[in-house]
């Protein structure tokens, strides 16, 4: 790549934020450049976030009609899936996906719920209730 | 308060090295520090999954780099992980009293300091913390442009997250430091590793092998579901061009470590191969051009799978030649 086709697409999931790209000058010599973004980059950022976006709405719905605990809303909406966080929690998947019934999770111990929020990164407050919600950024 | 030299690298764990060891005297561009680390690699391994999608990557494992500098250059690492987080925020207090410059494993998705867009459950992200002031670090990350600042209960949660490649509050720091790198042996040698496990690796999912392998994937993608195929393209390119790979899947930084290397060494094919190189650069970012504009097409418009895929087998057959090359 030359240092003159370093994109400079100032991309929406950069944030304002620049990362440096390896690229070659007119000599032919190595240098860094800062880059504000490559719009193919941003393509497939988006992509994957509105992937998230998707599973989190529909989550939402599904605890707003009964079928799912709030957990599985906050499991999404903290971007993690169930393979995270079993990982994060150091729970069975099979445990966490008991769960996510409504009438399990309301029968949990304290002590499994703070194991939740922290792995979660929010409040047993927040963890126990569905917020509203009007779509992730 | 301590004094500290930041600087804008395209990956986290050769800037973290990079700066560490120019902190300690020694001069080593990051490119230099990934060649001789040989962290150049090409993995996709099906079976292990993250956020659903296959282990696709372009760079060796994590902790790669600081294990691999340090066998190669003689310099001697400090690294330490801790039980609890505690522990391990204690001792990072504790070395940065005494003025030490820690480097320190993390979770991206915990760093405030990252904008939502780029925040995802990642880590095995590299960053420096150089001091402390009352209850925030100030750290200089290598793929940020300046120097940034973070509450030190959010640094110690992005410290101890569980799961893949969980950080366990990892710490690190130069113990011994060479006065100078003998670059006449160890250029050589890391060349000559890193061009025999690109293209001799015995399992069929490394290297030239493993490229090869995910082109065929990619032409199997016509029997699956049309949502997948689009999300198992977009996440080859996102392994390949986000966050901290210098563009075109780190080939763009290998290409100028060959270059550095050709002029220390006064060696004319390593000039060659770094300009073969930065073409194989530009053929990833050909192929990820061609996924954009896939999954940029309107849903139930058929992909031509096979374009793409023919194009990843292109990219592996030059990029062997450049390893032929090297072992010559």
């Amino acid at each position: 790549m030359k240092d003159e086709h370093v994109p400079q697409h100032d991309i929406s999931t950069y944030a304002n934020n620049k990362k440096a790209m390896y690229a070659v000058d007119r000599n032919g010599d190595y240098t860094r450049i800062a880059s504000s973004g490559w719009n193919v980059e941003e393509t497939v950022t988006k992509q994957a976030l509105e992937e998230l976006i998707r599973l989190t709405d529909h989550a939402h719905k599904e605890v707003l009609a009964g079928r799912k605990s709030p957990l599985f809303f906050h499991m999404y909406d903290r971007r993690m899936d169930l393979h995270t966080l079993a990982q994060s929690t150091g729970l069975y998947k099979w445990r966490i996906k008991r769960h996510f019934i409504p009438t399990v999770f309301t029968g949990l111990s304290r002590k499994l719920l703070q194991r939740y929020a922290e792995a979660l990164g929010i409040s047993v407050n927040r963890l126990t209730a569905l917020p509203r919600h009007e779509g992730q950024q | 308060m301590q004094e500290f030299q930041h600087d804008h690298f395209a990956h986290c764990e050769s800037g973290v090295m990079s700066l560490l060891l120019r902190h300690h005297g020694l001069e080593i561009s990051e490119a230099m520090v990934f060649g001789l680390s040989g962290a150049l690699m090409f993995a996709y391994i099906p079976f292990i999954k993250m956020g659903g999608m296959p282990l696709i990557g372009y760079r060796s494992m994590p902790k790669a780099i600081i294990k691999g500098l340090q066998k190669r250059i003689g310099v001697r690492m400090k690294l330490q992980t801790f039980s609890t987080p505690e522990k391990g925020s204690k001792k990072l207090d504790m070395l940065l009293e005494k003025g030490q410059v820690v480097g320190a494993q993390t979770s991206v998705f915990w760093l405030p300091y990252f904008p939502d867009e780029m925040r995802f459950h990642f880590n095995g992200h590299n960053l420096i913390v150089y001091a402390r002031e009352k209850d925030e670090y100030l750290i200089s990350d290598p793929v940020f442009e300046n120097p940034v600042r973070c509450k030190t209960d959010d640094l110690e949660k992005a410290r101890f997250v569980k799961g893949v490649m969980a950080p366990k509050g990892l710490l690190y720091y130069p113990e011994h430091v060479p006065d100078s790198i003998d670059y006449f042996r160890v250029i050589p040698e890391a060349i000559r590793k890193n061009a025999k496990t690109m293209l001799k690796t015995p399992v069929p999912i490394a290297g030239i092998r493993g490229i090869r392998a995910l082109a065929k994937s990619i032409a199997a993608l016509p029997r699956k579901d049309d949502r997948y195929a689009r999300l198992f393209l977009g996440h080859i390119v996102r392994m390949q061009e986000e966050i901290g790979t210098g563009g075109a899947g780190f080939r763009f930084i290998y290409a100028s470590f060959l270059q550095e290397s050709a002029g220390i060494l006064d060696d004319p094919v390593l000039d060659t191969a770094s300009r073969k190189m930065t073409d194989v650069g530009d053929e990833w970012r050909q192929f990820a051009m061609l996924i954009a504009k896939a999954i940029r097409s309107k849903r139930g418009k058929k992909i031509d799978f096979e374009q793409i895929s023919g194009k990843l087998q292109d990219v592996a057959a030059s990029e062997a030649d450049i390893y032929r090359l090297l072992l010559q």
